[in-house]
């Protein structure tokens, strides 16, 4: 029954992945394909941050940090060099490379810790990128920010919005994997109970290490298509605000759930978007994030599933009560 | 008769308090042991050292002859050094047959699997329902574990304790807090362990007529301290520890 299941959520993922690829064929709206392709880039990254708070129970204050690393590699390689796909393809794996040695560095230095360590030190080593990308201005030309060129192929707007379709479509179905893996039952397991996950024999410093890189590396992809959207970057790619982006897209699409986040990304983006628009209406509009505030309390406190957590929640219930009925009736039958 | 297990002068305080003192007690092969004292003695303490959950202020630990007084409770699991808790300490948002799944797991060395679902381990699934019928919990093998009742929780823990396959089994009154029916069934398992002989157990229980029934030796913590040791017949005898404890058991027993 539950393969069954399995498949009837993959089936419903493809259907809608399919839908998603045709749909530049069809539709030709510039605004909102760019909008779309920016939440499947943030979809990325919300679902990476997912993988830690959600799965192994690790907060992050820093992960815009890998976001940025991310944008920061591949727009220098870009600049330095010819705008190839070579040299692009050499942007993402020197991203992937540091920010999974960043990641690496910080689980081992704080995950053996009290939980907070983690979350204190991302928070500070995300102020000290910040700082670099703001002073290295060799490097960064600061504050500033710089243009770039980028390969012929993703100049063209459905191509960027195709890969960054499958970019995500890709990584959904190997985090989710990884999640459903062996291992990925250690992280669940974890998060519900480290010191249980100890007693039965599990170093739980490696696989907390391990989280903190994958999430790390794949929240460093998102930065590096981020920069691919927008061919421009500055330091604002290291502000607290990608962090608390992430953080409001995994508690409103559901901790815990993958696709919640996705689903969560696309909220905020539409309305980030549209509430800009509405600035002209009243400023008030225009601080959205003061909006979101008050948004991510009230979820918090009415809705702490989330969209999908409190959907699978309610699902999950009637079919238990379903299970049940069945249950009493063959009881009945019985007697 | 090998000593599998032993500690040496092992001490350790909260504060001021001194919860376990120079404890040095061995423990014989395949044999079992049981631990005994009024509330608050230290039992439970004393089996957290010896899991390695909290570490000595003083003193050794020793498992077959070598000192394992500095390892992690990950280590001393897969040395064979295994444990149930008295507060049940399990998975809660994942099923009951998760949680058993999870310990089999641990078993079969599958540890940075990241690529295969998890459920393409038939064996370990398997392995989990066969342990979850042994504590007559398969029915409730698709239940979140935060579901259960106090002394469904109590079955898990010792279904996730078996899976372990220790050598050592330390067992923190797993009949606490269970309703009458529900005991034979642990019981059951208990004496199914001791039957097969390969196996050292190590009880806290109050129930004395299970302690006298089971046991090869009985420890009488006091205060933290070692009081008595000995058969079980040895300690029925023993004046001190009829005036000190027996006394108050059969007092707190009752209420
Ligand atoms: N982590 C801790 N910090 C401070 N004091 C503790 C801690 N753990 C145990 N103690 C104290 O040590 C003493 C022994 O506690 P322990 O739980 O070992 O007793 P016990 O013999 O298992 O009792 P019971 O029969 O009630 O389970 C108690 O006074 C308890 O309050
Ligand atoms: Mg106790």
């Amino acid at each position: 029954m539950t393969n069954l299941q399995m498949n009837k959520s993959t089936m419903a993922y493809t259907l809608c992945a399919i839908a998603l690829l045709a749909l530049p064929f069809g539709y030709d709206n510039r605004t909102i394909l760019f909008l779309i392709t920016q939440v499947f880039i943030f979809g990325i990254f919300a679902m990476s941050y997912d993988l830690l708070l959600g799965f192994t129970g690790i907060v992050s204050f820093g992960h815009a940090m890998f976001f940025g690393i991310g944008a920061y590699s591949v727009s220098i390689i870009l600049d330095r060099n010819e705008p190839t796909m070579f040299y692009l393809v050499i942007g993402a794996i020197v991203a992937m490379a540091i920010a999974g040695l960043v990641s690496f560095i910080a689980g081992i230095l704080t995950l053996r810790l009290k939980s907070h360590f983690y979350a204190m030190l991302t928070l500070a080593l995300a102020g000290l990128f910040l700082v670099a990308a703001e002073k290295w201005r060799s490097l960064t030309k600061g504050n500033d920010g710089f243009v770039l060129q980028i390969p012929e192929l993703f100049r063209d707007r459905t191509n960027l919005y195709l890969t960054c379709l499958i970019s995500l479509i890709v990584l959904f179905f190997l985090v989710r994997r990884f999640t459903q893996s062996p291992l990925g039952r250690i992280l669940m397991a974890i998060r519900e109970n480290e010191q249980r996950v100890e007693s039965i024999g599990f170093d739980i410093m490696h696989y907390k290490v391990i989280a903190s890189v994958v999430s790390g590396v794949v929240a460093s992809f998102a930065g590096v298509l981020y920069i691919l959207s927008l061919r421009f970057v500055d330091t604002s790619v290291f502000a607290t605000e990608v962090t608390l982006d992430a953080l409001l897209m995994t508690i409103i699409g559901g901790v815990g759930t993958l696709i919640g986040p996705i689903i969560g990304a696309g909220i905020i983006e539409f309305a980030h978007h549209w509430l800009s628009e509405l600035s002209d209406v009243h400023w008030i509009f225009e601080r959205w994030i003061i909006l979101f505030g008050i948004i991510y309390i009230l979820a918090v406190i009415f809705f702490p599933r989330g969209i999908v957590g409190s959907l699978m929640h309610m699902w999950g219930k009637k079919r238990y009560k379903k299970h049940n009925q069945t249950k009493n009736e063959q009881k009945k039958v019985a007697s | 008769m090998d000593t599998i297990l032993e500690t040496k002068d092992i001490t350790i305080a909260f504060g001021g308090h001194v919860a376990v003192d120079e404890v040095s007690v061995q423990i014989p092969e395949k044999q079992f042991t049981s631990v005994i004292g009024p509330n608050g003695a230290g039992k439970t303490t004393f089996f957290n050292l010896l899991s390695g959950q909290l570490r000595p202020t003083k003193g050794d630990i020793y498992f077959k002859g070598e000192s394992i007084t500095k390892l992690s409770p990950t280590k001393r699991t897969r040395k064979g050094i295994g444990r149930s808790f008295q507060i049940t300490n399990v998975f809660p948002n994942l099923t009951v047959l998760e949680n058993v799944r999870l310990a089999v797991q641990s078993k079969k060395q599958v540890r940075f699997q990241m690529l295969k679902h998890f459920k393409s381990y038939k064996d370990q699934e398997e392995k989990a329902l066969e342990l979850l019928g042994e504590v007559l919990l398969k029915d409730k093998a698709n239940s979140l574990a935060s579901n259960l009742a106090h002394g469904e929780k109590r079955k898990l823990e010792i279904a996730m304790l078996l899976a372990l396959e220790t050598e050592i089994l330390l067992l923190d009154e797993p009949t606490a807090g269970m309703s009458l029916e529900e005991v034979p069934a642990i019981l059951e398992v208990i004496h199914n362990i001791k039957r097969q002989g390969d196996r050292t157990i190590v009880l806290i229980e109050h129930k004395m007529d299970m302690i006298l029934d089971l046991s090869d030796q009985v420890l009488v913590l006091f205060n933290g301290q070692l009081l008595a040791q000995g058969t079980p017949e040895d300690i029925m005898d023993n004046e001190t520890v009829q005036s000190a404890y027996l006394g108050g058991l059969y007092d707190d027993n009752s209420a």
